[in-house]
């Protein structure tokens, strides 16, 4: 096992649904996208923005496209038209995500 | 079988876009639609209040100002021209086109506008026949919001601008139409796609989803940007569109930017709720089904898509009045930068209560930026900031309130604590929030008209 960012082995794009984000996330490869279906959970997520998102995470898969796309309700201070926060529509949250750490198996790494 | 190849461009992912988009797609390559996209949730409200003070206006002007610059290109090329920049005027779009056809010296040019999206004045009648509008996110009623209403427009599909372009029309204006719609619409007109092949309207949505943000498939805002070549000559996306609903999406040769499958995987994904269910005006779409492959350099195919029925309802966004807010900011160096900023937003609240009227707590908002605002309680923070930006305001339904604490913001630098700077920007002024209010309206109760008019 390795410790890793997730920045290391996906890419993600995130913008604003209502007054809450979605933060998609694609892996690299086909291997850790099936280890990031199993191990990368709703608890995780939720946990990992704790101080930004105050609602609930939902989780989709995307198989045909290797990736996972969470839904962050109430993470905008209130909603891209009315909250008065920098990042009004989520624009950064992708990359916010990215920043979690994660025990991968090595042969996922190679 | 045809081996018909539609090419189908995006120049302005949004209202504010590079003017160089469509300037630089009309002459950089070939084309045969070019769409733009300039309507978000608040511009309509913009809009409303433009038509209210003049009643020529309420649409994007930016639009016809650029078709002035484009138009005897596309003019010679056959390029024509589909955007939703009608905004709640579309009308008044077509009379200010013409008038530059005219200054062009050009003739023959038909321009078509699609109307009965804006469905503001209708409200009364149509709650009286059975309509709630009732927010689709929070299920509140919309009595509360009625009387601050400020815009309500229908997402109307693709059906009408095909139409116009079945009447020949050279450009077509819409005013809310879905951002795919302007995409599917080409498509349907010009392999003569039926409104209940529903793969194939699909695959016409995720055309126009992929192109709706412009060069966001090419390059733009993606994660791995130290392999994206020359941005500032970046490529707006083209798609080779084929009768089947299979794509091709690429870019004109030459133009910076790059093309592969993470960049179009990126823009799938961009504001994507449940990707079973993409909901539409003229189909719902499976994004699962969506398949990605690699067809030479700066080329990805797009096929197996599948749709299935839309739903008999339309949604329509609304927007109402939600009073105002205001932002000032202010630039604090160390030492104890973070301390002072936080000190001076408490001096400004104190000193506008001083005034008689305090902003209650909870309309307050303080961000300090350089403590890891975007990145709260993700990434750690730095110890002690060389220099944060304070952004400090309120919201409030008193705009005399918030102009006062706009006038207090200056007055830190000289009377609060030191190491303070950056107030170039000058006063803040309040400015209207603008409240936005899905809702949905039963399809049958929504009637668009389609004009065309030859210059």
């Amino acid at each position: 096992m390795a410790k890793v960012q997730l920045m290391d082995i996906a890419i993600a794009r995130s913008g604003d649904k209502g007054d809450g984000s979605n933060v998609g996330i694609k892996a690299r490869t086909p291997a850790i996208y099936q280890f990031l279906k199993k191990t990368l959970t709703t608890e995780m997520v939720k946990e990992h923005f704790k101080e930004i998102c105050f609602g609930k995470v939902t989780r989709y898969e995307l198989d045909n496209l290797n990736a996972l796309n969470f839904i962050l309700e109430d993470s905008l201070g209130g909603g891209g038209t009315e909250t008065l926060i920098m990042d009004a529509q989520g624009k950064v949250h992708g990359l916010a995500l990215l920043f979690m750490e994660m025990d991968v198996p090595d042969e996922l790494l190679a | 079988m045809s081996e018909k190849t539609v090419l189908i461009a995006n120049g302005q992912g949004f209202w504010g876009d590079s003017l160089l988009g469509p300037k630089r797609l009309v002459s950089e390559g070939p084309l045969d639609y070019l769409t733009l996209d300039y309507l978000a949730e608040v511009t309509m409200s913009i809009m409303q209040k433009q038509r209210l003070r003049n009643p020529e206006l309420g649409y994007a002007t930016d639009f016809v100002s650029m078709l002035k610059e484009i138009l005897p290109t596309c003019k010679e090329k056959g390029i024509k021209v589909i955007a939703n920049a009608g905004g709640v005027n579309p009308r008044g779009c077509l009379k200010a086109i013409q008038e530059v056809v005219k200054e062009l010296g050009l003739t023959g040019i038909k321009i078509g506008i699609v109307e009965g999206d804006d469905i503001l004045d209708q409200i009364p009648e149509l709650m009286k026949s059975g309509e709630t509008f009732k927010n689709l996110d929070t299920g509140e009623g919309v009595e509360q919001v009625l009387s601050r209403m400020s815009s309500a427009n229908v997402y109307i599909g693709a059906k009408p601008i095909a139409d116009a372009l079945a009447l020949g029309a050279d450009i077509v204006v819409t005013g809310r139409a879905t951002d795919p719609s302007v995409v599917l619409a080409p498509l349907i007109y010009e392999f003569g796609w039926s409104m209940d092949d529903f793969d194939k309207l699909a695959a016409g949505t995720v055309m126009g989803h992929i192109l709706e943000c412009g060069a966001q498939c090419t390059g733009g805002n993606y994660c791995d940007w130290k392999s994206v070549p020359d941005f500032a000559r970046i490529g707006y996306p083209v798609v080779e569109a084929k009768a089947d609903g299979t794509f091709v999406v690429t870019k004109h040769e030459g133009t910076g930017g790059l093309v592969n499958i993470d960049t179009i995987s990126s823009q799938l994904l961009y504001e994507l709720g449940d990707p079973k269910g993409y909901l539409g005006p003229d189909c719902q779409t499976d994004f699962t089904t969506i398949q990605l492959e690699q067809d030479g350099e700066n080329r990805v195919r797009v096929s197996g898509i599948k749709g299935s029925a839309p739903t008999p309802t339309y949604k329509v966004s609304m927007s109402y009045e939600n009073g105002y807010k205001i932002v000032g900011t202010l630039t604090y160096t160390a030492p104890d930068a973070v301390a002072k900023a936080e000190l001076a937003a408490q001096i400004l609240f104190d000193r506008v209560a001083l005034y008689g009227t305090p902003i209650p707590e909870e309309d307050r908002f303080v961000e300090v930026f350089g403590t890891n605002v975007c990145y709260k309680g993700i990434v750690k923070q730095s110890e002690e900031p060389a220099e944060v930006l304070l952004r400090v305001g309120a919201k409030s339904q008193n705009k005399e309130l918030l102009n006062l604490l706009g006038r207090e913001v200056a007055p830190l630098i000289t009377s609060g604590p030191v190491g303070v700077t950056g107030f170039a920007a000058g006063r803040p002024r309040p400015t209207e929030i603008v409240g936005y209010w899905p809702a949905l309206i039963d399809k049958t109760k929504v009637t668009t008209t389609v004009t065309v008019e030859e210059v």
